[in-house]
C-alpha cells in the first residue's frame, strides 16, 4: 500500500508498504528517519515516541496506514537546523546521554511534558517519564537534564 | 550506504578533571546518531535466524525446500553452509555457529534467511522443518556435574579453589547460610543489529555494535574461512553493553549470508530475540559458613558456591575465578576455604554482566556480614569496619593490595549522610505509587548497608593491553589532533576521556575521535572497568611520542605527525589451581552503598526512598562521566534486588520481553546522592581506578539488607518477589 504522511512539517510518501508495518518501520526503513528507536517494539519502552498529531505515541504501537494524511513529528524534528532545541541541549549539558539508544524517546516525551507543564514538580516529571526505559544513567541525570531544560523555557 | 559510523570532533577546552560535553552528545540527541540497527545500504536483505524452541534435543532432519520457494527469499543456510570452523567461544570454542545434530537451549540458532523484507524472512523460516528429537534437560547447577554430560569434557567448567591459612580452625560465634542469586539479563536498550557488507574480492565489512572488535574479527573470521585481513570489522552506533555484547550474537550470521548472496545483509534481533541472542549473568547458588570471635574480628569464611553457566562455556572460567578470590569480600580474612563451581547446563548460556561473579558473591558474604553483626548484636557498619581491608591488607589468594582500599571510609561516608524524611504520606512516595494500594497503613521502613570489591581490568596473567594511534595536524592555522583505537564506545564516554587525554597530554583543543576498527590494532575489550586505564593508557603513552615530536612548536606547516603505541598494564599472575594463590589481579575497586527502603508488608511491595553511594574512583577524569556511572551502576543493583530475574522452567525461558522482564524505571528509582573519593593509584594512569562495576555490587545487597531491617525476614535469594515478603 501506498502511505501519505506529513513528517517535520514535510509531505511524504511511502511506497509498497506491507500492511503489518509499523509507523516506526516506516520512518526508520522507508523515510530514512532513524531517530525513533527500536528497543522493544512492543510498546514499553518508549524509545520509538513521536509525536502523532501533536501527541505523543509509541509509533512501534501505530500500524503505517493510521499515519495516512496525519502529522508525525519525530526527534529529528525538534531542532532548528543547528539550533538545538533546549530541552536536547539540557540533555547534552546534564549527561543525561550516555548509550543515548533512550534519548530520542526522552527528549519527546520531555518536550511534551515541558509543553503542558512549564515547572513541574519531580513526581510530575517521574509520572511524565515512566514509560521510557534508560538502562544506563539510573535516571537522576535524565531528571536533572529535564529540571534545567524547565529553567530555560 | 546513507548511515555510517562518522568522526567525532570538538573543539572545546577540556582536559582530565574536568567534565566537557561528550562529542556525539549532539548526534545522539537530534537522533542522528548511527546505531547498529539504524545502519541501510541500498540492495540490501534482511537476515533472520531460526531457533531451537527446545532445551536440549537431538536434530533428525532439517528440511529447507519449502522455505527457499517463498518469493523474495535469497538464501536459506545450514550448518553445511558454514565455511570455515563452526564452532566458536570466548575462553573454549564450544558453541556451534548453526546447530549441527544437537541444541542444548532454548533458542539455539539452528538455520538462517536471508529475505527482501524481514516478514518475507519470518514466514520463509516458518516453512523450514526441523524435526526433533527431545530430551530431558539438565537444569540444575547443583547437581549438574553427576548428570547427563553435555560436552565431551563433561558438565564441569571450572573449578577454582582457593585455600588460605586453617582449614580446620573453629571460632565462638558462627553463622551460616544457602544464598541464591537469580538470572540478570543486560537489558540493553539497542538490540542485537549489524550490517554485512561483501565485496567483490570476497573479503567482508561488518558494521557491528559489540564490546572488543577484534575478538569478534577472530572469531568471524576462523567460521568463514577466511584470513584475518579479510574480515574488516567498523564499530558502529552501539546502545549499551554491560557485558551482553562480549559474545557474539548475529556477526557471523549476517557474514555467511552476505557472502552467500553477494548482498548487503542487515539483522535486526527484536526484544524477544535479544532474549535468547545474548548471555546473562550466571545465576548462582551459595552456601557459606562465617566464623568469627566476640569481638567481631572474622576468623574464617568458608564457601562452596556454584555457577550456572548454561549451555555454553562463554565466559564462564574469568566468572568463577572471581566469585572465588573476591569471594570474601573486601575483608580481611587469614583462614579461607572456597570451591566455587561453574557448570554446563541446558539453561540459557551465562557469561559476561556488570560486575562479573563478584555480584553473586557479594549479596551472599554481604548477606552472612549483617547475619553475623546480629548474631554479636553489633551495628552492620560495625562489625564490617572492624573487618574492613585497607592498603597492605592480603586477599585470600595472598596477593597484597598495594593501592588505597578505604573500605571503612567507604562506609562512614555513607553511614553519616543524612536520612531522607519519614515514610511519605503522598501516594506517588508510597509502595504501590498511583496504584493507590496504600496510604501508610502496612508500611514499614528500613536501612540497609554494604560494601563491596571487584578486580578491574583482565586477570590471571591474560596480557591485557590496548593500541593507539594519535595524529597531530595543522587545521586552519592551529594544530589538530586526530585519535584513531580499536577500543569500543558503548555509552561510557570514552570517547569524551580520549579527547580529554589528548588535550591534557598535548594542548591541542581540537580533538577528533576516529571511527573505532580493525585497521588498528587491538584496544582490548570495554568490559572489567578497564578501557579508561588501559586505552586511555594507550591513548596517553602515543601522546608522549608526539610530545617529543612536537618539540613545543605551535605550527609544523605540512608536517603530519603520525605515532601508533600498544600500553599493557602491569602483568598478573595466573592462580595455583590447588590453592588458589597468586597475584590474580591488577587493581581492586571499592564502592559502599547505604539503602533506605519502604516495604508494603502487606502487599509486599517494595518502594526504594534513597541509595546514597560512596566510591572510590582513584582520578575522575571526568566527574560527571563517573558520577553517572555510579548511578547507573546502583539502578542495575536495585534492579537485581528487587525485580529483574529471567525466570526460566525445564530450561524455557518464561518471560522474554520487557513486559515481563521487569527493569527499574524512572518510578522505582530513588534520588541517589554520591560521594566520589579521589585516592590515587600510584600504578595507573592518573591513578584512576576503574569506576563501571563496584556500585552494581553493593547495590543489591544493601537494598536488600534494608528489607530485611524493615521486615524482619531472612531474604536469602534475590530478586525479592512480594511473595517471599508476604509469605503467599
Amino acid at each position: 500500500m501506498r502511505v501519505n504522511v506529513t513528517v517535520n512539517g514535510e509531505q511524504r510518501q511511502a511506497d509498497d508498504v506491507w500492511e503489518g508495518e509499523s509507523l516506526l518501520f516506516v520512518l526508520r526503513e522507508r523515510l530514512g528517519l532513524p531517530g525513533s528507536k527500536n528497543a522493544c517494539e512492543q510498546g514499553e519502552c518508549g524509545s520509538c515516541t513521536v509525536y502523532l498529531d501533536d501527541v505523543p505515541v509509541c509509533a512501534c504501537l501505530v500500524a503505517a496506514g493510521q499515519a495516512q494524511d496525519r502529522e508525525v513529528r519525530t526527534v529529528e524534528g525538534l531542532a532548528e537546523g543547528d539550533r538545538l532545541d533546549p530541552v536536547q541541549e539540557a540533555f547534552v549539558e546534564a549527561g543525561a546521554v550516555q548509550c543515548g539508544f533512550c534519548t530520542p524517546g526522552l527528549v519527546v516525551q520531555a518536550h511534551d511534558l515541558l509543553d503542558r507543564v512549564p515547572n513541574p514538580s519531580d513526581p510530575e516529571i517521574r509520572e511524565a517519564l515512566a514509560g521510557n526505559l534508560c538502562r544506563c544513567t539510573g535516571y537522576e541525570k535524565v531528571l536533572d537534564a529535564v529540571r534545567l531544560a524547565a529553567s530555560r523555557r | 550506504m546513507t548511515l555510517t559510523p562518522t568522526e567525532l570532533t570538538s573543539a572545546v577546552p577540556g582536559g582530565i578533571g574536568t567534565s566537557p560535553q561528550r562529542p556525539d552528545g549532539n548526534l545522539k540527541v537530534r537522533g542522528e546518531f548511527a546505531y547498529a540497527s539504524d545502519l541501510w545500504h541500498e540492495d540490501m536483505i534482511w537476515g533472520a535466524t531460526l531457533r531451537s524452541p527446545h532445551p536440549y534435543a537431538r536434530i533428525t532432519s532439517v528440511d529447507i525446500t519449502e522455505a527457499l520457494k517463498v518469493p523474495g527469499v535469497h538464501a536459506v543456510l545450514t550448518h553445511s553452509d558454514v565455511p570455515g570452523r563452526n564452532l566458536y567461544g570466548l575462553e573454549h570454542k564450544d558453541q556451534p555457529v548453526l546447530a549441527v545434530d544437537v541444541v542444548r537451549y532454548q533458542g539455539e540458532p539452528v538455520a538462517l534467511v536471508g529475505a527482501d523484507h524481514p516478514e518475507t524472512a519470518l514466514r520463509a523460516m516458518k516453512k523450514i522443518v526441523v524435526t526433533y528429537d527431545v530430551l530431558e534437560p539438565v537444569v540444575d547447577m547443583e547437581t549438574a556435574v553427576d548428570d547427563t554430560p553435555l560436552h565431551p569434557g563433561g558438565n564441569l567448567v571450572r573449578h577454582v579453589p582457593i585455600r588460605r591459612g586453617s582449614q580446620d580452625v573453629t571460632a565462638e560465634v558462627v553463622v551460616s547460610g544457602r544464598y541464591e542469586v537469580g538470572m540478570q539479563d543486560q537489558a540493553f536498550l539497542g538490540p542485537e543489529s549489524g550490517l554485512a557488507v561483501p565485496a567483490t574480492d570476497g573479503s567482508i565489512d561488518l558494521y557491528i555494535a559489540t564490546q572488543w572488535l577484534h575478538v569478534d574479527r577472530d572469531q568471524v573470521a576462523a567460521a568463514l574461512g577466511l584470513p584475518l585481513e579479510q574480515v574488516r570489522l567498523t564499530l558502529s552506533g552501539v546502545g549499551g553493553a554491560f557485558g551482553g555484547r562480549e559474545d557474539l550474537s548475529m556477526q557471523v550470521h549476517a557474514c555467511l549470508l552476505a557472502l552467500h548472496t553477494g548482498k548487503p545483509v542487515k539483522m535486526v534481533y527484536n526484544r524477544e530475540e535479544s532474549f535468547y541472542g545474548h548471555v546473562h549473568r550466571h545465576p548462582a547458588v551459595l552456601y557459606y559458613e562465617h566464623g568469627a570471635d566476640r569481638t567481631g574480628k572474622l576468623v574464617y569464611v568458608r564457601s562452596k558456591m556454584y555457577l550456572d553457566g548454561g549451555a555454553y562455556a562463554s565466559s564462564t572460567p574469568a566468572v568463577v575465578a572471581n566469585a572465588a578470590t573476591l569471594g570474601v569480600g573486601p575483608y580481611e580474612v587469614d583462614n579461607v576455604t572456597v570451591d566455587a563451581y561453574g557448570v554446563y547446563t541446558n539453561n540459557p548460556p551465562c557469561g559476561a554482566m556488570r560486575g562479573f561473579g563478584a555480584v553473586q558473591a557479594g549479596f551472599a558474604y554481604e548477606s552472612q556480614m549483617d547475619k553475623l553483626a546480629e548474631a554479636l548484636g553489633m551495628s552492620p557498619v560495625d562489625v564490617r569496619i572492624r573487618n574492613a581491608m585497607s592498603e597492605g591488607s592480603t586477599m585470600p589468594t595472598g596477593q597484597v593490595v598495594d593501592s588505597a582500599a578505604p573500605v571503612a571510609q567507604l562506609l562512614k561516608l555513607v553511614q553519616d549522610k543524612p536520612l531522607p524524611a519519614g515514610t511519605s504520606t503522598d501516594i506517588r512516595e508510597l509502595p504501590g505509587g498511583v496504584s493507590n494500594t496504600t496510604h501508610g497503613e502496612g508500611v514499614v521502613r528500613g536501612v540497609g548497608y554494604a560494601v563491596g570489591i571487584k578486580n578491574i581490568c583482565f586477570s590471571e596473567g591474560y596480557d591485557d593491553y590496548s593500541t593507539a594511534r594519535v595524529r597531530v595536524s595543522m587545521v586552519n592555522g592551529e594544530l589538530a589532533a586526530a585519535v584513531h583505537t580499536a577500543a569500543c564506545e558503548v555509552g561510557q564516554g570514552l570517547v569524551t576521556i580520549m579527547q580529554q587525554i589528548v588535550r591534557t597530554e598535548l594542548g591541542i583543543e581540537r580533538v577528533t575521535v576516529l571511527p573505532m576498527d580493525t585497521t588498528i590494532g587491538n584496544g582490548g575489550s570495554t568490559s572489567a572497568s578497564r578501557q579508561t586505564y588501559v586505552t586511555g593508557g594507550a591513548v596517553k603513552a602515543a601522546c608522549a611520542l608526539v610530545k617529543a615530536r612536537l618539540d613545543g612548536r605551535a605550527d609544523i606547516g605540512d608536517e603530519v605527525i603520525d605515532e601508533t603505541t600498544e600500553w599493557r598494564h602491569r602483568a598478573t599472575e595466573a592462580i595455583d589451581p590447588e590453592t588458589g594463590q597468586g597475584n590474580a589481579h591488577v587493581q581492586y575497586g571499592f564502592a559502599a552503598h547505604r539503602a533506605v527502603v519502604d516495604v508494603d508488608v502487606d502487599l509486599g511491595l517494595v518502594r526504594v526512598v534513597a541509595l546514597d553511594c560512596a566510591q572510590d574512583v582513584g582520578k575522575a577524569l571526568n566527574p560527571q562521566a563517573v558520577v553517572g556511572q555510579i548511578q547507573g551502576g546502583s539502578a542495575q543493583g536495585l534492579g537485581l534486588a528487587v525485580m529483574e530475574e529471567i525466570q526460566t522452567s525445564g530450561g524455557k525461558v518464561r518471560n522474554p520481553s520487557f513486559t515481563d522482564y521487569l527493569i527499574p524505571t524512572v518510578l522505582d528509582m530513588p534520588p541517589m546522592s554520591i560521594d566520589v573519593l579521589e585516592l590515587a593509584d600510584p600504578h595507573a594512569p592518573y591513578g584512576i581506578r576503574g569506576v563501571g562495576e563496584p556500585p552494581t555490587i553493593s547495590s543489591t545487597p544493601a537494598i536488600v539488607a534494608a528489607i530485611r531491617a524493615a521486615t524482619g525476614l531472612a531474604l536469602t535469594r534475590v530478586p525479592v518477589r512480594p511473595e517471599h515478603l508476604t509469605g503467599t
